[in-house]
């Protein structure tokens, strides 16, 4: 094949990149988040994200075969001419009225797109695209280590107000003033944090090129990790007192989207059944609990209201039933196919909670309010100002169970029944497996903690309405299984902390969070679809008495 | 291989005969308390034949992708509403200067012009970054792209034109009835339904006598086959997706002209209507997809009044939706090849 003249690729590149610059500019998202200031007086995070993409491009653009000035030159283009774009933007912004289409497209946007002064812009890009040309040059090891470097000072930058609000309520915030300024970070904080994650990361790198070398060894359980699994322990359950109220709340809303994931990953990572429609049993134990606790339900008129340790086992039953219910239809169905019905399940619930047909039983588009607080009578109540650090540890419990559970269960002979569905479901089942009730237990499984979320979600809120159980939620723990790994329970957890954490903690990301979601769900399938902590099947061969060979 | 009954089969059979009774219990009440008059019942049909249009052009979208790539383009409610979306720019200024008013004709080609070729740079694109570098990937990763490309494109446009309802114009000269045969039809609906009816017909005479809609049939009989007899198989794929949007654009343009309203949205329901179309007639299957939406957009359209009304179920109309989705899963359950179907859902599983 003959190769691209350098310029001609500088110049596709240059087009994509400012492609993505004008596109990130007229949906009003770097707008909205240089309202976040990364470096106190230096950088926001909308200049940032902007920066990045011609820094992503150019470096794309330049690339290693090049003679090194061609390499340096190709990725000062590409960055100048993805500037060019936005300097046509806003010239073109100035001469016709954008914004009576783009509602974005107001003179804000222009004066935040022009950097300071437009005539530098594309000497801007040019300068950014050099840097990132240079950058080929390091080696891959320092230059894993920079982006880490900035990657973390960028995270703890956008979190530095968070930071700040957490340490001032627990009188630390003296003893961060060389990290944390009114508004973002100091200058010199951002250098320290850069150089320290930067110098821990070429350690670990180098330290983990030497282990690779050696022979894999099954991984035995040594008291080091007990302790630390205990000292772990110990700073969980001393969190929330440190977190505050606030941010008690956000850590269990991941909570409840932990578990939720943990139970969706059973279903999605283990049996390999993509299911969108799984809001449905979050749905079903959040009314169960709502109409057996509280004293607007129906029951409760002619039985009482019973409390949540009552209700909770129901909650969990039903939507173990429900599982079940909602798995037999499709059990004959496969692939995406299974998708689309799972989604269409979901919506059916959702317009049946809504409608007036049963209203007598959920309320209809009002739902159902008084739902009271969890509480042993006497002892204590999940309740008043500090709630949500109480709720934290029922949460955690929940979520350790959780996890313990799955793990269990993926090592055990149904979890290997459920991989073996998931490979190859007719090899599967000329293996002996019995394809009905394994598929039939993954759902059951699945639904049952979404059960329990869903029950703990109802007494959280105190009330709860059918527009809370959108398609949204589903997306939302598929989204965040795909991130973190499927099949993986730390994926799962490191993906609801990403997925659901950091939009919660941030209002100027939620707003575009769908979008986020999108854009991760396509990168992920497109660079990485193993997810970001992928799951390592190998374990379980080397687990096993042995007799049994790893699949070529 | 020998055929024996399991517990699912006979469960599934049982929750089959079980709504077929419900359904034939609440029609045969509905018809006996008569609740509606002629013209009531001739609304509802005229209306689900307009909506059914609707769901059809937008179904053959589904149809030609998933005969020819195996997937579900999850994301092509997506390319309808961006189709219909960005139209309203055009048709707006254009009906504030007159012209929508004096030459409607003209006028509305030019509104449909634009979205389709939004619709068609959307689904190019969508092609070209989402799904063609996983095309040999197994087959849940093309989906789970199709759906985040799905929330990727509605918030785009939420995020350039905003969250709000735009409002098409009332073009005058579509307001208002007209008398066909001794009954009142609205006006849009005529032209939606002419229109489908036409473009329909277009895309069948395509496929069916043109070298590209060879091409097609080819490629979405054997892709390895077709590319040894000559046939540039990307090329023929990329012409799928335009011809598919292009349809879902001009869909966009009669949702506007039969509701008026738009927003990012709109999208994501006539889209799963679409798919439960397309499933409906067969897919894969042209005709199928037509004949599907059709019938679903009467079937939902008279459902509610027919049957559920006569079950005493209260705001019958409210459900409308679950109908379609409770016929998705019925008929993937019982004939996965639907109506005209002969294709296999399991064939390339």
């Amino acid at each position: 094949m003959k190769e691209t003249p350098w310029y001609i690729d500088a110049l596709q590149k240059g087009l994509i990149g400012g492609g993505a610059a004008i596109w990130l500019a007229l949906i009003g998202m770097v707008t909205r988040f240089a309202e976040r200031t990364i470096i106190q007086d230096v950088v926001d995070l909308g200049h940032m994200l902007l920066l990045a993409i011609v820094f992503v491009i150019a470096f794309a653009a330049a690339k290693r075969e090049y003679p090194a000035i061609i390499t340096v030159l190709a990725g000062a283009v590409t960055g100048a001419i993805t500037a060019l774009f936005l300097l046509l933007l806003v010239l073109l912004g100035g001469v016709i009225n954008l914004r009576a289409m783009f509602i974005n497209a107001s003179p804000e946007l222009y004066e935040f797109l022009s950097f300071g002064n437009l005539a530098l812009l594309p000497l801007i890009g040019a300068g950014t695209g050099a840097v990132a040309a240079l950058f080929r040059f390091l080696p891959t090891r320092i230059r894993t280590a920079v982006l880490t470097g900035f990657a973390i000072t960028v995270i703890v930058g956008v979190l530095s107000d968070q930071l700040l609000l957490i340490f001032t309520n627990n009188g630390l915030a003296d003893y961060f003033r060389w990290l944390l300024a009114a508004k973002g970070l100091t200058i010199i904080g951002a250098g320290i944090v850069t150089l320290v994650v930067a110098i821990i990361t070429y350690i670990n790198t180098l330290r983990g090129e030497r282990r690779t070398t050696q022979i894999a060894r099954p991984v035995t359980r040594s008291w080091v990790q007990y302790t630390l699994a205990l000292l772990a322990l110990a700073v969980l359950l001393y969190l929330p007192q440190f977190l505050g109220a606030y941010h008690s709340q956000v850590m269990n809303q991941v909570g409840l989207y932990i578990l939720m994931g943990l139970g969706l990953n059973i279903v999605v990572g283990f049996a390999g059944m993509l299911d969108v429609g799984y809001v449905a049993f979050l749905a079903l134990g959040a009314y169960t609990m709502g109409i057996l606790t509280s004293p607007e339900g129906f029951l409760s008129q002619s039985y009482g209201a019973w409390n949540f340790w009552e209700a909770a086992p129901i909650a969990f039953v039903v939507a173990v039933i429900a599982g079940i219910l909602l798995g037999i239809p499709v059990l004959k169905i496969r692939g995406d196919y299974l998708t689309i019905v799972t989604l269409g399940f979901g919506e059916i619930i959702r317009i049946l909670a809504i409608s007036d047909w049963l209203r007598p039983y959920t309320g209809g588009a009002q739902g159902i309010a008084a739902i009271p607080p969890i509480a042993i009578p006497g002892l204590f109540s999940i309740s008043g100002p500090d709630k949500q650090q109480k709720l934290f540890y029922l949460i955690l419990f929940c979520c350790i169970v959780a996890a313990f559970v799955a793990t269990r269960l993926k090592r055990s002979r149904l979890g290997r029944a459920w991989m073996a569905v998931r490979e190859d479901e007719d090899v599967a089942e000329a293996m002996g497996i019995n394809l009905v009730q394994t598929k039939l237990l993954a759902f059951a499984c699945g639904a049952a903690f979404s059960g329990i979320s869903g029950a703990i979600y109802a007494t959280n809120l105190g009330s709860i309405y059918p527009h809370s159980f959108g398609l949204l939620i589903s997306v939302n723990i598929v989204a965040l299984i795909i991130v973190g790994g499927m099949g993986n329970i730390w994926g799962v957890i490191l993906g609801a902390l990403v997925l659901v954490g950091l939009p919660e903690l941030l209002r100027e990301f939620s707003e575009f969070r769908l979008l986020v979601y999108g854009a991760v769900l396509i990168f992920m399938m497109l660079q990485r679809p193993e997810g970001l902590l992928p799951d390592q099947p190998q374990a379980l061969v080397k687990e096993d008495s042995g007799g049994m060979q790893p699949a070529a | 291989m020998r055929r024996r009954i399991d517990t699912t089969t006979l469960v599934m059979w049982l929750i089959g005969i079980l709504i077929v009774v419900g359904v034939g219990w609440g029609t045969y009440n509905t018809i006996r308390a008569n609740p509606y008059s002629r013209e009531n019942w001739i609304d509802f049909v005229i209306f689900g034949l307009a909506q059914g249009c609707l769901y059809a052009l937008i179904a053959l979208g589904y149809t030609l992708v998933y005969g020819i790539l195996r997937m579900i383009n999850f994301a092509h409610g997506e390319v309808f509403m961006a189709g219909a979306f960005t139209a309203y720019f055009v048709a707006q200024p254009l009906f504030d200067s007159g012209f929508l008013t004096a030459q409607p004709v003209i006028g509305l080609l030019l509104v449909a012009l634009v979205a389709m070729a939004t619709s068609i740079v959307v689904a190019f694109l969508l092609e070209r970054i989402c799904y063609r570098p996983l095309r040999n990937a197994p087959r849940l990763v093309p989906l789970i792209t199709a759906i985040g490309a799905s929330f990727f494109l509605q918030y785009t446009f939420a995020g350039f034109y905003g969250t709000g309802v735009k409002t098409y114009p009332d073009i005058p000269s579509l307001t208002g009835e007209w008398d066909i045969f001794g009954i009142g039809i609205l006006k849009t609906q005529v032209v939606v339904i002419v229109s489908a009816v036409v473009l329909m017909l277009i895309l069948w005479l395509f496929v069916q006598y043109t070298k590209t809609g060879k091409a097609m049939r080819a490629v979405s009989e054997d892709k390895d086959t077709a590319s040894l007899m000559g046939i540039n198989v990307d090329a023929t794929i990329v012409r799928t997706f335009i011809l598919g949007a292009a349809m879902a654009g001009s869909a966009g343009v009669l949702y506007a002209l039969l509701n008026k309203q738009v927003q990012f949205y709109m999208g994501f329901q006539p889209g799963l209507k679409a798919f439960t179309a397309a499933v409906l007639g067969g897919i894969g299957n042209v005709p199928g997809a037509m004949l599907g939406g059709v019938f679903l957009g009467l079937f939902e359209s008279v459902g509610p009044s027919l049957f559920l009304e006569g079950l005493k179920i209260p705001a019958p109309y409210q459900l409308k939706d679950a109908i379609a989705f409770t016929m998705l899963v019925l008929i993937l359950i019982f004939r996965p090849t639907g109506i005209l179907g002969e294709r296999l859902s399991k064939k390339k599983a």
